[in-house]
């Protein structure tokens, strides 16, 4: 028997494929196993564009398993995918990519021995043209141009484009990665654990930045324990427990008491108890 | 901003809104080994104020040309070992893959009778070969590059044995291959080369500062680019006319000079150069970023053995001879303890290519002083030791405050 499953959304009510076509990105039925351990047993998930998605839930409780098969990193054993409206099978990365998905990883990736712009553009740097061309010599004078208008646009503040990684702050260092992120003009970001060991005026920062990437109607996925960030910055909350979603929340609808039983499982099911408190609670199928 | 950042790396200037350095600042990157530069150039010139005050010949014209001469090879050989070390890794091999490079030509060349050039491209394609097939051992099947080239230490110092055969030492003869090492150009080409160098020079530091302007980017004061380019004019002019006040400039320096103006090229201008720093730095990151991890280690590696034959040839091309001991010694690890003296860190992802040609000059420096005063080979071997491991405690500290710095 599992856990039902609470949808605050009217949008989510129909639970066909057709359905599915309507958000950026839906999955359904997904399910990811690692020998006997079930880290992912039929998940249904979805973002919109323009929506700041928060995936809370316990350590182990599929969080990063179901990022991973989003990005392609670790694809599922079984269910189907739809982005922009389209079935789409997520294999690779590559593929991941090219759909205009980016992942900000919890460990940032970034190279410290290299400077802001460096970093921004590693892997698909800018070359000059002319005889530079034939040696593949790096245009910088464009790349950091380009990186300026990026960061201006996104009002992120580094002390230097041409700063190393390394001297920068937590926060400042996650900019950098969530502007990375961006190079690739994609339709989703999503983020783990941004605001882990951030000070209180760092935090701030990445989360207007988070906001920001809502403005320019990109749809964000962030993974936090933190529930008060959560509460700050998502639009909808889902909570996973033990593989399944066991809560699924739009913010301005429920409560952290909520949130934190449907985490721990304590106190009965509390997703269901949220949403049938304001009498929205679907009727299980 | 003025200079701020412009200190340590060249190519590294510029920026938005940086904040103006303090002498504490100063201090602290002094320490941090961002200043590594001018850490060498205080040392290359106590090193030569205490030679020189022992024996007055040290700082003469004679013997400068002479120490230019003495370091073209290992010089060489550690632009190879500055790419290695930008991945991290190290190459053992390098003494070796010298010795039996310029073996190869010697053979090829005194005995077989092949044409100066193709003896001297089939040296340097040994040495590219045998650096690729290292540096695929080494990323294919993930043995440390400290084991590989160990064993290519060996395996190649027998190959050199092999390839001289019984005689153990073949002499060379012919003027285009000992040409490399003794040949001197007249006053007027020396004067022209020092034009041209400072002419370019100035046309490039002008064109790289348009460049900047024209995509509205901030750029050093005109007064910052103007005095570099006057620190360069003036050391080009002090260098050629030492060396015209003896016998010239020598062919040996041009070459060594002209392979370190393009390798700091490749390393700091080009892709391939960003993404052996990014794996240096941060091997997963560079993974994650779609950098082929593997084809930038054996390219390195590669480019690695090419330089060690290049260096190989003109230490053979210095000695007229190619013997058991070509490649043998102290080269191996003077090539690598030059870099790192001058600033490129064992641990990876931080250094730059002058770094082999002034800590070659430092090493050299240290070398030729001990040899005019007249030291024991006892002596000799246990200074050179102490400088390695004082530029290695440098490096390891400027590292440990870097990460105390939350720096890594």
């Amino acid at each position: 028997m599992s856990p039902r499953i609470a949808r605050g959304e009217a949008k989510s009510n129909g639970e066909g494929n057709g359905a599915a076509t309507e958000h950026l990105l839906a999955l359904r039925g997904f399910s990811k196993s690692f020998g006997p351990v079930r880290a992912l047993h039929e998940v249904d998930f979805e973002v919109d564009a323009g929506e700041i998605v928060a995936l809370v839930g316990d350590n182990g409780a599929g969080k990063s398993t179901l990022i991973k098969a989003i990005d392609g990193v670790q694809p599922p054993d079984s269910g189907q995918a739809y982005f922009d409206g389209k079935r789409v099978r997520i294999n690779t990365p590559q593929v991941a990519e090219n759909l205009g998905i980016a992942t900000v990883f919890q460990d940032l990736a970034l190279c410290d021995n290299l400077d802001v712009v460096a970093n921004l553009f590693l892997g698909r740097e800018t070359i000059s043209h002319g005889a530079g061309q034939l040696t593949l010599q790096l245009d910088e004078a464009t790349m950091e141009h380009r990186a300026g208008e990026l960061f201006s646009g996104l009002a992120v503040t580094i002390p230097s484009l041409r700063s190393e990684v390394g001297t920068l702050s937590g926060g400042q260092r996650q900019q950098v990665a969530v502007a990375r992120s961006l190079l690739g003009e994609p339709k989703m970001v999503l983020l783990d654990e941004p605001t882990a060991a951030l000070g209180v005026p760092q935090t701030k920062q990445v989360l207007d930045l988070i906001r920001r990437l809502r403005e320019r109607d990109l749809g964000v996925v962030v993974i936090s324990h933190n529930l008060a960030n959560v509460f700050d910055v998502a639009d909808r909350i889902v909570v996973l427990r033990l593989g399944k979603v066991a809560g699924d929340f739009p913010v301005e609808q429920t409560t952290e008491e909520h949130v934190v039983s449907a985490i721990t499982g304590v106190g009965g099911n509390g997703g269901e108890r949220a949403a049938e408190d304001r009498g929205e609670g679907e009727e299980e199928e | 901003m003025s200079g701020a950042t412009g200190e340590a790396a060249p190519a590294a200037n510029g920026g938005s809104g940086a904040v103006k350095e303090t002498t504490r600042d100063t201090v602290r990157r002094f320490i941090q080994g961002d200043l590594a530069s001018l850490r060498v150039v205080i040392g290359l010139a106590v090193i030569w104020i205490i030679f020189q005050s022992q024996n007055d010949r040290f700082l003469s014209a004679e013997n400068l040309t002479n120490l230019m001469l003495q370091i073209t090879a290992v010089g060489l050989i550690s632009i190879g070992i500055v790419f290695v070390l930008l991945l991290g890794e190290i190459d053992l091999s390098v003494g070796a893959v010298s010795g039996l490079a310029a073996a190869v030509m010697a053979v090829l060349n005194a005995q077989h009778g092949w044409n100066p050039y193709l003896a001297i491209a089939a040296g340097i394609a040994v040495g590219l070969a045998i650096g690729a097939l290292q540096g695929f051992l080494f990323s294919r099947f993930g043995v440390p590059s400290f084991v590989v080239t160990l064993a290519g230490l060996l395996a190649w110092q027998g190959a050199l044995l092999q390839v001289l055969g019984s005689t153990g030492s073949i002499n060379l003869t012919d003027p285009k291959i000992t040409g490399l090492a003794n040949t001197f150009y007249s006053d007027a080409v020396g004067w022209t080369m020092a034009v041209i160098v400072i002419v370019a020079y100035g046309a490039l530091t002008l064109a790289g500062h348009r460049r900047r302007l024209a995509a509205n980017l901030e750029s050093e004061g005109m007064i910052t680019l103007a005095m570099r380019f006057g620190l360069v004019a003036v050391a080009t002019i002090v260098v050629v006319a030492v060396l015209n006040s003896d016998r010239g400039v020598p062919l040996a320096l041009l070459i060594l000079v002209a392979f370190v103006v393009g390798m700091e090229y490749v390393a700091k201008q080009t892709r391939f150069g960003r993404h052996v720093f990014a794996v240096g730095g941060n091997v997963e990151a560079a993974r994650r970023a779609g950098i082929g991890i593997e084809k930038i280690r054996v390219i390195v590696f590669a480019l690695s053995g090419t330089m060690a034959a290049i260096g190989g040839i003109m230490a053979a091309s210095r000695l007229l001879a190619v013997n058991q001991n070509s490649g043998g010694s102290e080269l191996l690890l003077l090539a690598i303890a030059g870099p790192v003296i001058a600033g490129t860190s064992l641990f990876g992802g931080r250094g730059a290519v002058w770094t082999a040609l002034v800590g070659a000059l430092v090493i050299g420096s240290i070398s030729n002083g001990m040899d005019l005063l007249a030291l024991s080979s006892a002596v000799k071997f246990m200074v050179t030791g102490g400088v390695l491991l004082l530029a290695v405690i440098v490096d390891a500290i400027a590292r440990r405050q870097r990460q105390a710095a939350g720096r890594v």
